[in-house]
């Protein structure tokens, strides 16, 4: 995600000083997502060293101020135009435990997804607690937390339908999990195919 | 402690005999309390419908007791079974079932007409319970001329009017969008916020979200239930 842009849209919108920054992240969407003020300077100064926001110090107020610049409105233009590109990793912990859970002999994977779903449903069961509380949002700060809130559900809600599609799944299949191989292993890479 | 204002004990269902025989329920044990909207999620054939139409009295089940406010369904008569049906239960369907020719006040109100109640009266508990579902301003409007999800919130106004305490809702979003499928979840959550009992039968994990606790119906029996919690704390 990216504080980088995020700032770069604040600045967008007027020239502010550091901790005017930082005040106007934390107001848009800082409850959703806490960052430091480090964070924020060295991020500035990163925008600054990429020539995106220039540094004036020449205010009478003493405050240093951050201004973007014209390649910096470019990219808040192409970010907010443009769609988020997801990263198509499997590294997710949930994933990988099933995956890896379904070859290991012993393990009651029926088990793991049925403990998974009820956590699952517990976080979806609080976040509906949590949008029901706010029924009508008076204020763009209450909407943009609606907005990430039901953001969070519907991600809660696509695990448990995964986990209900991966349960259905296995019902079906009819493959063993493996033990562990006997076959000797060769340290270091594997060695090359001859030609 | 109070009683219970629903409670299933070891209730089956057979449909037919001998090797022809499907159970569609098997041992079902479940309660739910004043204030509780409980979520029954399940595939489709899983029996979770017919759980619905054995806990609001409409099927006799095979075997078990059904326990509707202190009262013994299988002890009542079919005149005291539909009284008992008339007030304190309330069906909410995922195609609305109100009578087309009848206005959204017309199609409240008549379960309290048909229960002998007179019609002025009927008609004020009728627009109170429009009110609540933020309909007054349609009141005289026929289902025709109302969307999916007012139909819906008619549905819903029909099921609580008269202080029918436990509604029983099969798929009550199916047939609308998202968000008005949302605004009807709310309505519901709100009427058994304020004392209700109920029961929500769906396949969508997102609305069954809406219940205090989720029960899960697999081939004719109970799965899981405690284990997706109660949630006890009210979240801000």
């Amino acid at each position: 995600m990216s504080v980088r842009q995020s700032l770069l849209a604040i600045l967008d919108q007027g020239a502010c000083y550091g901790y005017q920054v930082r005040a106007e992240f934390d107001h848009r969407i800082g409850s959703t997502w806490p960052v430091n003020v480090g964070q924020i300077y060295s991020t500035l100064d990163r925008l600054v060293r990429d020539g995106l926001v220039d540094r004036d110090e020449s205010g009478d107020d003493g405050q240093t101020y951050f201004e973007i610049t014209a390649a910096g409105r470019t990219e808040v233009a192409g970010w907010l135009s443009s769609p988020v590109v997801r990263s198509t990793s499997t590294r997710d912990e949930l994933t990988i435990k099933l995956a890896l859970a379904v070859t290991l002999p012993g393990v009651d994977i029926a088990q793991v997804i049925q403990v998974q779903r009820a956590a699952t449903f517990r976080t979806l069961q609080e976040l509906t607690r949590t949008k029901n509380a706010t029924e009508n949002p008076e204020s763009a700060e209450e909407l943009a937390w609606l907005l990430v809130v039901d953001s969070l559900i519907f991600q809660a809600e696509a695990e448990v339908n995964w986990l209900d599609h991966s349960e259905a799944r296995l019902l079906r299949a009819s493959v063993k999990p493996f033990p562990l191989s006997t076959e000797p292993v060769r340290k270091g890479r594997p060695a090359r195919s001859e030609k | 402690m109070t009683a219970p204002l629903l409670r299933l004990d070891g209730v089956s269902m057979q449909y037919g005999s001998g090797e022809t025989s499907v159970t569609a329920l098997s041992g079902i044990d479940l309660t739910v309390e004043r204030g509780e909207l409980v979520a029954i999620m399940g595939a489709s054939g899983s029996g979770k419908s017919t759980l619905l139409t054995i806990a609001g009295g409409l099927t006799v089940p095979t075997s078990g007791e059904v326990v509707i406010d202190g009262h013994w369904v299988s002890q009542l008569s079919v005149r005291q079974l539909a009284a008992l049906r008339r007030k304190t239960l309330g069906f909410v369907f995922q195609d609305f079932n109100l009578i087309p020719a009848l206005t959204a006040i017309e199609n409240v109100s008549l379960p309290l007409e048909l229960d002998g109640w007179k019609v002025k009266r009927a008609r004020r508990a009728a627009k109170d319970a429009l009110s609540v579902v933020d309909l007054s301003d349609r009141e005289t409007h026929y289902p025709s001329d109302l969307s999916g999800g007012q139909q819906q919130r008619v549905a819903i106004a029909r099921a609580v009017v008269g202080g029918r305490s436990l509604i029983l809702a099969d798929e009550p979003t199916g047939a609308l969008d998202s968000t008005t499928g949302e605004l009807v979840l709310r309505m519901l959550r709100s009427r058994v916020d304020a004392g209700a009992g109920g029961i929500l039968v769906t396949h969508d994990a997102r609305h069954a979200a809406w219940a205090d606790r989720i029960v899960f119906v697999r081939d004719g029996r109970i799965i899981d239930d405690a284990a997706a919690s109660r949630i006890e704390n009210v979240l801000v």
